[in-house]
Parts: C-alpha cells; structure tokens; sequence
C-alpha cells in the first residue's frame, strides 16, 4: 500500500534520512524504532507531505505523493497524528473534531463517525465544549488520535504518540493502536518506545542515524532484550561519511 | 454632566475608528504573520473608489467600493505577497513598504498629488443636538457599522465552517494543513475580510476629511498597527479592545489636555503605549492559550 524506495532527506547541509527503504501492506501495522535523531520523524514528515525528499520515492496506492503538500496527502488517504500531538489549544474539543473532517462533505456520516470517536474516547465527551488547551498530555493524545480519524484515512501516520506521558497513560495509548490495529486500520508507528512498538507491530524496522540497520517481526529481530541492547549501541558505523 | 456624555461620545467614535483599522492589519497577521502596512493602500484605493463613483447612489457607491477593495486586497496577496509566502517577518515587512509605495506612487500617477475632494453623503456632515451635546450623525454611523462589522466576523469566525479553518490556522498553520485545510483559500480569505474592513475605513475617513490624496490611510494604519500591538497583535479580540482603548485614550487626552501641551498629545500617548509594552510585552489580551501536561 505504501512503498518508500531510497528516501533521502535533507536540512540545509545535514542529511536526515539516508536512502531509506520501507514498505507497509494493507492492514498492516509497521513500526520504525531507533533512537533520537535516527530520521524517524523526518521519514513521516515526508510521507506526510511536510517536508520535501531530496531524493526518493514515495508512492501510496500506485501513486506518487512526493511533492504533494500536506493538504493534498490527506486528500489522499493518509493521515499524520504529529510528534507533541498539536492540538488546537484555543479552540474546543468539538472544533477539533470538526477540523479533522475538513476535507469531507458528508455531514451525516462525519456526525455519525464523530460519535463513534466519543464512544472509543469517553473523556472528550465529557469534554466536549471545552478548550482544548486545558485537556491533560493523555487526553490530547487521544484527542489528536480522534482528529486524524475523522478523515478516515486509508493510512495512519502515528509519530511518537507515547512521547511525554505517565506509564498508564502509554498503556492507554498502545491499547488504542492496538485496537486500530485489529479494526484493519493500516498504520506507521514511530516510537522511542521500541520495546512496546516492535511487540506490538507485525513488522519493525531499526533505524540509526537515517538508515534502517535491521527490519523484520519481533522474533526475527530476537525479541524486546536484544533490540534494548542494540539501542545501547555496539555498532561501528555511528556517523554518516 | 453634559460634556462628559459629549466627550464619551467622541471617545467612542475615534476607539471604534482605530478598531476598525487594527482589525484589518491583525486579520492578515494573524493567519500569515505579516505586518501588513499595505492595508493603507485599500483604504487609499476605497477612498478613490468613493471619488469615482460621486453621484451615484450611496449604496451602489459602498458595493463597488467593497468590490474594489477587496478585489485589490485579494490581487495584492496574489501579485506581491505569495512569492514572499513564508519568508522571514523582515522581508515581508519590506515587501508590504514597497507594496505601499508603488500604490501610493500609481495613484499619483493616475490622480495626481493634490486632493481629490468628494462628499460620501450630505446627511453625514449633520447632528444630532440633544441640549449642549451633539452628535455627529458620522459618529452614530461609524459607532453602529463598526459594530456590525465587528458581530458579523466574529459570527462568521465561529459559525461557518471556513471561520473555523481560518482560526485554525491562525493558532498552527502547519497543523491546520494537515487536517486538509487549503493554504491559498484561507490566505486569500483573510485579505478578502481585510478589504472589507478597508472599505468601512475608507468610507468614514473620507467622510470626514472630504478629500483623498495618494497617502490616504497611511496615517490610519499606523494607528491601527498601534493599536493591534497594544491589544496583542496575534488576537482578533485583543486589536479590536486595543483600537477601543487607543481611540478612547487618544480623544480623551484631546478633550482634557491643557492647550499648550494638546500638540503633543500623540507624543504622551505613545509614551504611555512604551510603558505599557514595557510592562506587559504580549499586550493588553494575553492569548488564552491554557497549556497543562
């Protein structure tokens, strides 16, 4: 469904992303794990339409999304729940939600999915006609997981969703993609959390320093104890040439 | 009693006037971030619109000057500003100058220098007097649109579904592009309501001084601009309460000054505009941004 062939990403005169290649099937649930500054971000953001590859190609649904700004990948089926989740803090819960269904015009169906949002979220019911600003680090997570729904994306685009919050509330946030998961949603997890992100996904791949080092299922990458010693980080090729 | 209502009556002719034009400059900042002193030039180009247009009914003079304005507005972020789009506050600053000086240099051009005088409409230039107090009929109707302008954006901004985007992206451009909200509509939009704003401004302006030349408005943003950074630049409440409380202050100073120091009224006021950036940087309306982890 997605295919990203020798991805390239620069800023200014630093190269984020080094010839990158990732692929993630219809329903499929991928995960790019590795530690700070390994170009997972910048990989979504490309995706996404945020950033524009120096080199690289991006395609979804046999169609190239490169050069497409972000209003256009999301006409396109691909949602992003950003890293630090970027609420509208000065607007509401509902105007929130009404934002994630901007790109569509059936009414009836927005309310419909809107609820549906309520019900898998209760708390922003609750919250509904408040600020959004005042919600708490988990709940604008939700918050932002519920916003990028409404588009009804074909693919979700979910950057470092556990980041900032207290060890329940990253229960939470994994139970929720892994109910996602179940209801067919195709999604790109990044996380630092590589532990709970590679257990969770059908498949992972290991970044470090804009290269994917290693890719395959939980076991084929030896389980949560040799990822974590990875990240502790024997390897010789520590920085780019 | 009697100059007291008098003086508040002009106080709150001059705070919706200056509202009036920091509502135009904050619209446009508040969605691009730009400084736009070429606000003044849809005033200008609504003032010769007005010019033009003398002999024809009021009303079909206020639709094409509206027209004209807010075409001109949207042409002008087309022509001069979308090239700069994104660029550093400095360089739009500059290009919204130049955008300025090459209207003001067309009109000269087109007009000539010297003052094109035109009436907006004869029953403006009355009073109405209730014993010592009088009020310009030109009061009541810039105190009443303004007001209407004022409720209609603020209905249109939490109503309709395009308000929403534009306070949107307004509060994070970039997280409002990925929910599928279209840069060029809500850009466009934002002129397009600054032109609206400019229009109402020009229609009073001329109204009062009865002649446009080619630097008409300047003066009127300037104030505008002004008055948006005392109510906080990045809020459309905060430039609308910011052009109240300027006016208000400015006609005050007018009314109660000793005549020997009235010449520098401008001076104290935009003293006391120092101090109080100085004691309260973000402006009288702070941004209601609550931000809890």
């Amino acid at each position: 469904m997605l295919q990203i062939a020798d991805l390239t990403i620069r800023y200014g005169g630093i190269t984020a992303v080094h010839g990158l290649s990732v692929s993630v099937d219809e329903g499929e649930l991928v995960a790019l794990v590795g530690p700070n500054g390994a170009g997972k971000s910048s990989t979504l953001a490309a995706v996404s339409g945020l950033v524009t590859p120096a080199a690289g190609r991006i395609v979804f649904d046999g169609e190239s999304l490169v050069g497409l700004p972000p209003e256009e990948t999301v006409r396109r089926g691909v949602a992003l729940v950003p890293e630090g989740r970027n609420i509208f803090g000065s607007l509401t819960v509902a105007e929130n939600l009404a934002l994630g269904a901007t790109i569509r015009r059936d009414r009836r169906a927005v309310a419909h999915d809107v609820e549906r949002e309520l019900d898998r979220f209760p708390i922003l019911r609750e919250r509904y006609g408040q600020q959004a600003g005042y919600l708490s680090g988990g709940e604008q997570q939700q918050l932002a997981i519920a916003r990028a729904l409404l588009s009804r994306p074909r693919l979700l685009l979910l950057d470092e969703p556990s980041l900032g919050l207290a060890p329940l509330l990253v229960d939470a946030v994994f139970d929720t993609i892994a109910e996602l998961r179940r209801g067919g949603m195709t999604t790109l997890l990044v996380e630092q959390n590589a532990t709970r992100a590679v257990a969770l996904a059908d498949r992972s791949y290991v970044l470090r320093t804009g290269r994917a080092v290693r890719s395959g299922t939980a076991e084929e990458l030896g389980g949560a104890a040799a990822l974590a010693s990875e990240y502790l980080g024997e390897t010789t090729e520590e920085l780019p040439a | 009693m009697s100059p007291l209502i008098q003086y508040s009556i002009d106080a709150l002719n001059l705070g919706c006037l200056y509202a009036l034009y920091a509502l135009g400059v904050a619209m446009v900042f508040g969605i691009l971030r730009l400084v736009n002193f070429a606000h003044s030039s849809l005033i200008m180009i609504g003032g010769y619109a007005l010019v033009l247009t003398a002999g024809l009914p009021l009303a079909l003079r206020v639709v094409i000057t509206v027209v004209a304005c807010v075409a001109a507005a949207v042409l002008l972020e087309l022509v001069a500003f979308r090239a700069v789009r994104g660029a550093n506050p400095a360089t739009l600053l500059v290009t919204s100058f130049a955008v300025t000086i090459a209207m003001s240099s067309l009109a000269e051009a087109v007009f000539g220098a010297l003052p094109a005088a035109a009436d907006v409409h004869p029953a403006l230039r009355e009073s109405y007097s209730f014993g010592t107090v009088y009020v310009p009929k030109l009061n009541i109707a810039t105190v009443v649109v303004t007001a209407l302008l004022v409720g209609g954006l603020s209905l249109f901004l939490t109503r309709t579904t395009l308000g929403l985007q534009m306070r949107a992206a307004a509060a994070d451009f970039t997280t409002a592009r990925l929910m599928g909200v279209r840069t060029d509509r809500v850009i466009s939009m934002a002129f397009a309501v600054s032109g609206v704003l400019a229009a109402a401004a020009a229609l009073f302006l001329l109204a009062a001084s009865g002649s446009v030349t080619p630097g008409f408005g300047v003066d009127a943003v300037l104030f505008g601009l002004i008055a948006a950074v005392v109510g906080g630049l990045s809020s459309l409440r905060g430039a609308a309460i910011g052009g109240l409380v300027l006016g208000v202050s400015g006609q005050l100073l007018q009314s109660f000054l000793p005549v020997e120091v009235k010449p520098f009224r401008d001076a104290i006021l935009f003293a006391a505009v120092a101090a109080l950036l100085v004691l309260r940087p973000q402006g009288l309306v702070a941004k209601a941004e609550g931000v809890r982890i």
